[in-house]
């Protein structure tokens, strides 16, 4: 197939820091994650996870039949495929890249629809391997410290929901620190999915200091022997100076409790987020030490394909990705499923 | 990250030695390039190639203009074509129709519809004195209603009360009536946030439209959405037929190309920009701003509008009229310093400056950062007025009391000392210059701060001009003279419009 390594070639080796390419997971699916209550149709993580992305697979491998059916792979095919990338927001130098390792020993040749999805794949999940890992939870530390950053909007409290019923129903026991004391309401909507799972929420008045908020919480979980603590933030634009810094300072306060505290910063990533992505990578990631990133929305027809360049780029984990807004609508994020949904196998 | 779009064709046009007619293999060149920089900015890959096929068409055999180069021509072009496509059209929102005016919000999830139509609501009752009740029908994320409840107090906007178990449907219902018994004139529904695949979720909002019959539909949308603004756009028009669409988030430094798609599949109007979080930044949409930095091009308008917005007009006029005389005291250098502050900070006013990668970059590998401001006007402060007039006062017990007084050291009270014997030469050696604004302009943009501030000491003119050079269109009355690429005729986002010849200021530009 296509030659290895040939990502970290075009993007300058930059990405993924102790590369160990190691076999993809084959999937553990969820027999170690009780499923929480779900009365209803229990659909499979794959099909769901398919259903989240069969959107963008189905334009994808349309676009791919329609590309490569009985085609020659020219330099007009090629860039039809290059756009079919482009429009899964890969973004042009990844799509780029990507059509260049196809092009590769393939040139001028008949090329059969099959043949393409799977090189496209293989490319995919050549960027997408080395960063699909499972959120770890240090089970030596009482408590385990998540803090969840992100632009407004992107899913963080939804998220710290959905997180609160899997980890619960492992048997952990989870406090919630209702760090976002800035928008309206936001205390209230964490309070409601703490009450989900029956976790308890830590919360100050709407407009508090968060930092002092995130303080008080750490040292109650502490007391209370919580295994996680859960902290949601308000969400910021990364571009706002002020508000970086003020994530900066929870977590100094933070590590005024517990120095080794946060154990993760999960940045959440609105899958409808175009090229933008990459920014809210780089910048959540040099100011709050992102440690993770979760995927939201890929329920809809936006594609995710963004997230091929930011792990191309910065290597950082994924861990989960968003199907929806029901509290089971968490998944694990897995890069063979995604490379091959996205290719439409 | 992101190339400017004149540098880079600037790269392939500018080679063209010869004049005249714009070739059509010149032009399909171009083309490669700007359809590039609109995928980097998000535009949808479907409405990047009917513009290109737009610009195509009006650029080929276009007479190139003597003062310019042929990149810069097609520039120009480009811009246009995109302030056209954006839309001239831009109108506000219509409350022509029977009271109450229903107005109703859709979108995605997250997209900032609650907050927008608390906007909303503010701007309609300070603006029009018009009396509006908010109601929310989002019964499906937690706390919703309770959010729009709050922003409803927070700015003083009635809104409907909340009755739990009810279905969206019948809140909307609910609301219209509160609405005609309450005598208001406006009511406006905020609708749960909905993936346009949801097939009940959008069935009941087709059910909430037929209820209300809204005289607007707007389309709430992030401005930092890729690729699936088609998608969301087209399907949210074909089941309820919107009548606008808001951006949000255009405070973020996303390109924001996704307004160019939604605008292009639903031939509708981008009506208000949300700006920041707070109740009152929306604003109305400008197709020259948002094309401006679709190219990547910069906020220039933006930028002055405000500089113009917060800079004291009086104290300005104070300032530039010193300044003309060639002086320069340690009290203007404190005053520049709050200026900038207020401006929102370093960060903020890169993010407005066109070519801002390169020169972000350099300054964060400077070490400057907002408290920079801060300690500086501390030590300022820390000194005598005695001092402050004449700082050659300032020998070593005094630095020492200054740099004590203001918690800094005594080498960054030199450094202040030696930035501000810099600037006052320039101000000086500037004395000649021709606008008032050019003057103020560059030392706020250029010669003050960007350059003045490095803890090491401004950097020398050359590299001051090196680093407006890297500057398509250079700063805002960057340095005098020489700015590349400056006062291309008719290109708004690459020089000042109509800056409103800073002392005096009351108009804002247009
Ligand atoms: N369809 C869908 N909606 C989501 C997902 N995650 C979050 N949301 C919705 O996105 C909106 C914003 O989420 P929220 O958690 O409040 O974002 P926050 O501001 O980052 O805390 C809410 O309406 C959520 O229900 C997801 O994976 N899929
Ligand atoms: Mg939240």
């Amino acid at each position: 197939m296509a030659e290895k390594g040939f990502f970290r070639r075009v993007f300058g080796g930059a990405s993924t820091p102790e590369a160990e390419q190691t076999e993809v997971v084959e999937t553990p699916v969820p027999a170690a994650v009780p499923a929480v209550e779900a009365p209803v149709e229990k659909v499979t993580w794959f099909q769901k996870l398919k259903r989240g992305l069969s959107r963008s697979s189905n334009a994808i491998s349309e676009s791919i039949v329609s590309v490569f059916t009985k085609r020659k792979l020219d330099a007009a095919a090629l860039e039809e495929f290059e756009e079919v990338l482009i429009k899964a927001d890969l973004g042009p130098a990844t799509a780029m890249a990507i059509t260049d390792a196809l092009r590769t020993g393939r040139y001028d040749r008949e090329i059969s629809e099959e043949e393409v999805k799977e090189v496209l794949a293989a490319e995919i999940r050549k960027v997408m391997d080395p960063v699909a890992k499972p959120l770890a939870i240090d089970a030596a530390r009482k408590p385990h410290v998540i803090l969840v950053v992100g632009v407004n909007g992107t899913g963080k409290t939804t998220t710290i929901g959905k997180l609160t019923a899997q980890l619960t129903a492992e048997g952990r026991k989870i406090v919630l620190a209702a760090g976002d004391t800035f928008r309206a309401a936001a205390i209230e909507q964490l309070k409601i999915w703490g009450s989900r799972s029956g976790a308890e929420v830590i919360a100050r008045e709407p407009g508090a200091d968060a930092a002092g908020l995130a303080f008080d919480a750490l040292k109650q979980a502490q007391e209370t022997g919580a295994d996680i603590l859960l902290i949601d933030t308000a969400g910021r634009l990364q571009n706002r100076d002020e508000l970086m810094a003020e994530l900066e300072k929870i977590l100094r306060v933070i590590r005024k409790v517990d120095p080794s505290a946060p154990h993760t910063v999960l940045l959440t990533l609105d899958a409808t987020t175009g090229q933008n992505a990459l920014s809210q990578v780089e910048i959540f990631g040099k100011r709050a030490g992102v440690t993770g990133l979760v995927m939201t929305k890929l329920d809809g027809t936006a594609r995710g394909g963004i997230l091929v360049a930011i792990s191309a780029k910065y290597g950082l984990p994924v861990h989960y990705i968003g199907v929806g807004e029901g509290i089971d609508d968490l998944e694990p994020f897995a890069a063979d499923d995604f490379a091959r949904a996205l290719a439409g196998l | 990250m992101f190339e400017n779009l004149s540098e880079r064709l600037g790269g392939i046009l500018d080679r063209l030695t010869k004049r005249g007619a714009l070739s059509e293999a010149d032009v399909n060149e171009a083309m490669r390039e700007v359809r590039r920089a609109l995928i980097e900015a998000d535009v949808a890959l479907d409405v990047v190639r009917s513009f290109t096929d737009k610009v195509r068409s009006r650029a080929v055999g276009e007479q190139v203009i003597r003062s310019v180069t042929p990149g810069q021509m097609v520039v120009k072009i480009v811009h246009d074509q995109l302030v056209e496509m954006l839309g001239s059209d831009a109108r506000g929102i219509d409350l022509n129709a029977t009271r109450p005016v229903p107005l109703m919000l859709v979108g995605l999830q997250g997209s900032g519809k609650t907050t927008t139509a608390a906007k909303i609501a503010r701007r309609l009752t300070d603006r029009q004195k018009l009396k509006v009740l908010l109601a929310s029908l989002d019964t499906r994320r937690p706390a919703a209603q309770e959010q729009l409840r709050v922003l409803g107090e927070q700015a003083g906007i009635e809104t409907l009360p909340i009755i739990p178990g009810q279905l969206p449907v019948e809140i909307a219902g609910r609301a219209m009536n509160a609405g005609r018994l309450g005598g208001y004139d406006v009511v406006i529904l905020d609708t749960a946030g909905r993936t346009h695949i949801d097939e009940p979720l959008m069935v009941e909002m087709a059910d909430i439209k037929r209820t209300t019959n809204p005289h607007e539909i707007l389309l709430v949308a992030d401005s930092l959405t890729g690729q699936d603004a088609v998608n969301l756009a087209k399907s949210f028009n074909d089941r309820v037929g919107i009548t606008g669409i808001v951006l949000t988030r255009v405070d973020g430094d996303g390109r924001g190309g996704a307004a160019l798609s939604m605008r292009a599949v639903t031939e509708r109007p981008i009506k208000l920009i949300g700006t920041g979080e707070k109740l009152d930044a929306l604003e109305d949409f400008d197709p020259e701003r948002i094309a401006g930095r679709i190219l990547g091009m910069g906020d220039i308008v933006g930028l002055v509008e405000k500089a113009a917005a917060n800079i004291d007009a009086e104290q300005a006029q104070k300032a530039a009229e010193r300044m003309r005389k060639g002086v320069f005291t340690l009290d203007d250098l404190a005053e520049q310093l709050g200026q900038m502050q207020k401006l929102g900070g370093m960060s903020s006013l890169m993010g407005m400056i066109p070519g801002i990668g390169k020169a972000k970059k350099q300054i964060d590998a400077m070490g400057i950062d907002d408290s920079v401001f801060k300690r500086q006007v501390a030590i300022i402060s820390s000194m005598t007025r005695a001092e402050r007039r004449n700082p050659d006062l300032l020998k070593a017990s005094r630095k020492k009391r200054v740099a004590a007084g203001s918690g800094t050291k005594v080498e960054e009270v030199n450094k202040l000392l030696k930035m501000h014997r810099q600037m006052a030469d320039m101000m000086k050696a500037m004395g000649k210059g021709k606008g008032m604004f050019g003057k103020l302009g560059s030392m706020m943009g250029m010669g003050g701060m960007g350059g003045g501030l490095p803890p090491g000491g401004m950097p020398d003119p050359a590299a001051l001009e090196k680093l407006a050079r890297g500057m398509p269109g250079g700063l805002p009355g960057g340095l005098p003279g020489g700015l590349p690429g400056g006062g291309l005729p008719g290109l708004g986002g690459m020089k000042i419009p109509g800056l409103p010849g800073l002392p005096g200021l009351p108009g804002k530009k247009k």
